[in-house]
């Protein structure tokens, strides 16, 4: 899934000083699943921003809506009929929610409550990693199911540097070395001579680095 | 190994057969040229090579390839670094003609400090290639005469290729194997990260040996003489990848006040008279960073003075 | 001596809290008249935006009363809702708003003299801290 942090609630202050009518729209994708965007998140910072408004005694009205996605049109069509009727909206979802927002509503100023990160999954309970940084050629098959591209600090591909220490990378304890887990998986595997294979620069025009991408279906366009 | 690949005098002195001695000698914070030729000066006549480090610890210096040119004008032969943490391969593959057209014949392929530990810790990092990639690539434009797209290099790079080698960092029974590859991928010269426990290293440079790794490139094992207990504390804590025995940090507290360098270059030199018997190590590395002036002194002392002249 | 009197919400667990103010009552102990009490089957059932709720309607303080850790009926409920109460305190500091508007007490089934001194401690201290929304 795609994960968010929230945004420091000052700074959503800070972006709706100057409107009286918010609407705050959450998104039940992914951003629920990793507790930042859902319906749950919606009330909260609402709740948030009233109290905040109240005590600096200042008015303020906060709605809550909370959309299905919010990176498909039929469902941001949903608010067309209320929209009016706010000056800002917060949109809660990932960065590709307030983009659909800003399209459809361009009369509307739409402002960002999260800040996006990753593509990952949960490693526990309220915790979430980040597994995969959409480079367009997936080769996770040559590191024993493992991607080096996401989960080196320098997206090494013939790692791992001298860096390496007691599994854990250079730039934090906290940080798995996933060039050791690599290594140590294949090598269980029987596999170490695919990592003796030299493997030659990646070509990143499948990656964000090649220009803003599309996926097209072609027996789906009409 | 018939014929010389750069004709550096690193590589002629390897190719000699004598035990080699390299220096470093890091750029300045800032366009202090006078001050990077002082340091250069004290390693003059002492090393056979000097590396000058590329933005090491990923903090803003003098790029390698201005200060290896300062030291090519103070009679000094420089070991060019380049880090792929801040350069493209454009940019890899332009300095790389850039800096053999202006003389520099010796080049370290080197992954790069992550940016974080610098300081400069919100830049982008590039990491467009690996230094395995790296030292690929400078063999390609050299031995092939082309560029990573396949073109044509007019007139090709002559590069003595080093890249660095740690035998101390996890998984330990994956490193030498990753030093095969570095190898098989274009590797001249390679220099280890500075060595202090002993035992781990031997075990290392026989399986290198058992591997005929040091028949195919020349090994230098990388000594840096501990100048107080504080340093050797911060290198066994704060340093990814670096192996401090205890032993040692107990020998030089036993020291004594004032006392403690002394016996920290003696531990080096101690070090050195063992590489120069060990089977596979073609010579030593001696990373005396901001110490350049005690260069000199212990070149004499290690008994690796004058150095040959080839 | 300022004649503020806060509005408290106190949300109380069904088990450990609601059997130390039987015995409170029992021993002829009352609460302050300006602490409302909300009971819950057990704190851990109380989300983050019941706690927010009561500041946005205006009251000066919230505190939650439950169990013991090792004592809770339900097992780590109280443990969940002193993770809650500590989430909104980091919030409303975020907001700068005074973290100790809002706390926590661990109580314990017979002790309804803890009980009612969790109150007055509240209600002392949120009168120092004064009015939640300027006069």
């Amino acid at each position: 899934m795609i994960v968010a942090q929230p945004k420091p609630i000052k700074e959503i202050l800070d972006m709706v000083k100057d409107f009286k009518k918010i609407l705050v729209v959450g998104c039940k994708g992914c951003v629920t699943v990793c507790n930042v965007g859902g319906a749950k998140e919606v009330g909260i910072l609402a709740a948030s921003l009233r109290i905040a408004r109240k005590r600096s005694g200042q008015e303020i009205q906060v709605d809550e809506h909370t959309l299905e996605r919010q990176c498909d049109p039929e469902y941001i069509e949903e608010l067309k009929d209320i929209i009016g009727n706010y000056d800002a909206v917060v949109s809660i979802a990932c960065g590709v929610g307030p983009q659909f927002l800003s399209e459809r509503y361009p009369n509307v100023r739409v402002f960002p409550g999260v800040n996006t990160q990753f593509m990952g999954g949960a490693v526990e309970h309220g915790v979430w990693s980040e597994r995969c940084a959409g480079c367009g050629t997936c080769v996770v098959h040559y590191f024993g199911g493992l991607c080096p591209i996401a989960r080196c600090s320098k997206s090494l591909l013939n790692g791992p540097c001298g860096g390496s220490s007691h599994g854990k990378c250079e730039i934090s304890k906290d940080v798995e070395c996933i060039w050791d887990t690599i290594v140590r998986k294949m090598t269980e595997q029987g596999r170490l001579n695919e990592l003796l294979e030299f493997r030659p620069p990646k070509s990143w025009t499948t990656a964000r680095d090649g220009g803003p991408r599309k996926m097209i279906r072609e027996e789906l366009v009409k | 190994m018939s014929e010389y690949k750069a004709e550096s005098n690193l590589e002629k002195v390897l190719r000699s057969g004598q035990f080699a001695f390299t220096g470093e000698c890091g750029p300045p914070q800032g366009a202090n040229v006078e001050h990077l030729r002082e340091k250069a000066r004290h390693l003059k006549g002492c090393v056979d090579a000097v590396n000058v480090t590329d933005n090491q610890t990923a903090v803003v210096r003098m790029s390698s390839w201005a200060a290896s040119l300062i030291l090519i004008q103070e009679g000094i032969e420089p070991n060019f670094q380049m880090v792929c943490r801040d350069r493209n391969r454009l940019a890899i593959q332009s300095d790389i003609l850039g800096v053999y057209s202006l003389g520099i014949r010796n080049m370290l392929c080197l992954s790069g400090d992550h940016q974080k530990f610098g300081n400069h810790p919100e830049a982008k990092n590039v990491f467009d290639i690996d230094s395995m990639q790296l030292i690929h690539t400078v063999k390609t434009m050299r031995d092939d005469g082309k560029f990573l797209n396949g073109q044509d290099v007019d007139v090709p790079p002559r590069l003595f290729i080093g890249a660095a080698c740690n035998p101390f960092a996890e998984p330990f029974d994956f490193r030498v194997y990753r030093l095969a590859k570095k190898i098989a991928a274009g590797a001249d010269f390679i220099q280890t990260q500075c060595i202090y426990n002993m035992d781990k290293f031997r075990e290392f440079m026989k399986r290198a040996v058992d591997m005929g790794l040091h028949e195919k490139c020349y090994i230098l094992a990388g000594v840096t003489p501990m100048k107080s207990v504080g340093m050797a504390l911060y290198m066994a804590k704060q340093v990814p990848g670096m192996d401090v025995p205890d032993s040692l940090i107990q020998r030089l507290r036993g020291a004594g006040k004032g006392k403690v360098a002394e016996e920290g270059i003696k531990f080096a030199l101690e070090q050195i008279e063992e590489f120069k018997a060990m089977e596979g190590v073609a010579g030593v590395h001696l990373m005396a960073i901001e110490w350049e002036h005690r260069v000199p002194e212990i070149a004499e002392r290690a008994g690796m003075l004058p150095r040959p002249a080839v | 001596m300022n004649d503020f009197k806060p509005r408290i919400i106190a949300f109380c667990c069904a088990n450990c809290a609601s059997s130390a103010a039987n015995v409170a009552e029992g021993m002829k102990k009352a609460l302050p008249d300006n602490v409302k009490i909300i009971q819950v089957p057990c704190t851990g059932r109380i989300e983050i935006l019941h706690l927010l709720k009561p500041f946005e309607e205006g009251a000066d303080g919230v505190y939650v009363a439950g169990c013991q850790e090792d004592s809770c009926q339900y097992i780590n409920g109280i443990a969940k809702a002193a993770k809650r109460v500590a989430h909104v305190q980091k919030m409303l500091e975020e907001l700068d708003i005074e973290p100790d508007r809002i706390r926590l007490f661990h109580l314990s089934a017979g002790k309804g003299q803890e009980y009612v001194e969790a109150a007055f401690e509240m209600v002392d201290k949120i009168k120092a801290l004064g009015p939640f929304l300027p006069a």
